[in-house]
């Protein structure tokens, strides 16, 4: 399987603040990668300097096999962006705005361009926007044209800075099957967001990003794989702690966690044993608490220093 | 890239508010002067303006040196002020970059947009000046009188208009570089604006100060009225040349520092 993004070493210094601190990325063609982090940990610098808006004080990129900044006239034009929020000239209609975009830089054909956008206006769910000026669309038909204009040369990459901000329940669950449509199609998403929820539901491989380290970075099955427990859940967890004594790793409420990885086993115990079972699942971590446990406080705490 | 820029720049309603703006003080100065025929006595007010109401010919000159000291160079800082500070803070400079435009090629798209902004806007005072000039005033426009009091054939002051219309063009150039510049270093146009202005003020203020006079000829506004000098006979070149050199070496440096700061620059907006 091909690399997409590769960093090496990837930094980012203002001043004495490390925003990014020596990253190694590494996406691979085919992968909807999450790129998680909590607000200022370094997530937008990261995508920034991927796109080369952002000059790395140290480190590689390379993005679809060639080295950023240095070959953007080549690589850009085949990546798709939406960074932080979307951007459009108000006076004008989404369509102008889109074609400008595109008449803006290499890669985007004068010929079929109309036709391209017809087509983007519609996949983004705009395709009767008509003539309307940007300035009247809402902050979701905003998200909507920005979403449009990074799909408008038909991206093998797509980079989406918190694609779903300011739509609604329809709109972001809209936006993730359009995402995952797109990905079936070949297209490789890199998705940068806080929302574990979102990122759970829609990607393959997950990079956790804490006060600008990369903590982790893995498949989501993997980091998401079975811990070897079982979880019961029982009205009377008393019970268990008798019938499967010294198995009990942790009792909370009518939660037991018991050891051994297979449910139907710990089941029949219990069962023949009279225990009254609620609930059985083989214990799995969320994404939440591997993102928690991976990286330390939020990083828009300021503490004093000692 | 270019046309891209032209479009957003001439589709912009804001572009056409700037140059109706700009006409409206001529056309007004023009009605005043009709009613009233009071004229500034020869050598004193605006350029030209004495001479308007004998020949009509002469006001788009009269209407260019009533919006040269102040109104044209702002509307001029404003554009090129906002050229990149604006897309900046609009969050389209991303976008723009991410495209990718190329940063160099963008900034001279920017210039050029600009370019055209100032020939559009100098031309078309020197058309309305010349309309409101005919249709106002007695037109002599087979003959036209030089500053220096000999009479000049309307060849001579066509080809005469056309070189003042370029020094103008050429003067607000200089400005448009030094608000060009102030925008790549900010991310708020007005303060680009703002920036440039200071600058003229601060010019036109040391202009008149006699402490200032050593450093008097390198003052950016020094010879922007030179432009007179083209309607003496003979033409006195030496004001003229003066300040097409120092307007170039402003131009040339300011833009290079644009250019250095703007392909460096980490773009955080």
């Amino acid at each position: 399987m091909s690399t997409v993004i590769a960093t090496r070493g990837l930094a980012k210094q203002y001043g004495r603040v490390h925003a990014v601190d020596g990253i190694d990325l590494d996406v691979r063609a085919g992968d909807v990668y999450g790129f998680l982090g909590a607000n200022g940990s370094g997530k937008t610098t990261t995508v920034r300097m991927l796109l080369g808006l952002v000059l790395p004080t140290r480190g590689e990129i390379d993005l679809l096999g060639e080295r950023m900044p240095r070959a953007g006239r080549r690589v850009l034009p085949r990546v798709g962006a939406l960074i932080e929020s979307p951007a459009a000239y108000g006076h004008l209609s989404g369509r102008e705005n889109l074609a400008l975009l595109d008449a803006a830089g290499p890669g985007g054909g004068r010929r079929d361009r109309r036709r391209r956008i017809t087509e983007v206006l519609d996949q983004v769910g705009l395709g009767g926007v008509g003539r309307r000026p940007v300035k009247a669309y809402s902050l979701g038909m905003r998200q909507r044209l920005g979403l449009a204009g990074a799909l408008l040369r038909r991206p093998e990459l797509l980079v989406l800075d918190e694609p779903t901000n300011g739509l609604d329940p329809q709109g972001i669950s809209e936006i993730r099957e359009l995402l995952l449509d797109l990905h079936r199609g070949g297209t490789t998403v890199f998705l940068s967001s806080h929302l574990l929820a979102e990122v759970e539901q829609l990607c393959s491989r997950v990079g956790v990003l804490d006060r600008g380290r990369l903590v982790l970075q893995d498949d989501l099955a993997a980091l998401t794989a079975p811990t070897g427990a079982t979880v019961v859940r029982t009205p009377e967890p008393g019970q268990v702690r008798a019938v499967l004594d010294g198995r009990v790793a942790a009792v909370d409420g009518e939660r037991v966690v018991v050891r051994g990885g297979d449910p139907a086993e710990v089941n029949a115990l219990l069962v023949r044993a009279g225990v009254p079972v609620t609930g059985l699942a083989a214990d799995r971590p969320t994404l939440e608490e591997v993102v928690l446990a991976a990286a330390a406080t939020s990083a828009d705490r300021v503490e004093r220093e000692r | 890239m270019i046309a891209v820029e032209l479009r957003k720049l001439f589709r912009r309603p804001r572009t056409w508010a700037i140059i109706a703006v700009l006409n409206a003080l001529p056309v007004l100065v023009a009605v005043l002067l009709v009613l009233t025929d009071l004229a500034p006595r020869p050598g004193e007010g605006p350029p030209f303006l004495s001479a308007v109401l004998t020949n009509g010919a002469l006001y788009p000159l009269a209407a260019l040196a009533i919006v040269l000291p102040l109104f044209l160079p702002i509307a001029v800082a404003v554009v090129a002020g906002d050229s990149v500070a604006g897309e900046a803070q609009a969050g389209t400079l991303r976008y723009l970059l991410a495209r990718p435009a190329g940063r160099t090629r963008l900034l001279v798209a920017k210039l050029v947009a600009v370019l055209a902004f100032v020939l559009v806007t100098v031309v078309v005072v020197a058309a309305v000046g010349y309309l409101v000039g005919t249709t106002l005033f007695e037109a002599r426009p087979g003959a036209g009188t030089s500053v220096s009091g000999t009479s000049l054939t309307a060849e001579e002051l066509a080809v005469r208009t056309v070189l003042a219309v370029g020094y103008v063009g050429v003067s607000m150039l200089g400005v448009a570089a030094f608000a060009l510049f102030f925008s790549t270093l900010t991310d708020s146009p007005l303060g680009a604006t703002m920036g440039a202005l200071a600058v003229l003020v601060t010019s036109s203020l040391l202009f008149t100060l006699d402490a200032a006079s050593p450093i008097a000829p390198y003052l950016p506004t020094r010879y922007w009225l030179a432009f007179v000098d083209l309607f003496r006979d003979p033409i006195l070149w030496r004001d003229i040349t003066r300040g097409l050199a120092l307007q170039a070496v402003y131009v040339g440096v300011l833009l290079a520092a644009a250019w250095a700061n703007f392909t460096t620059k980490d773009v955080t907006s």
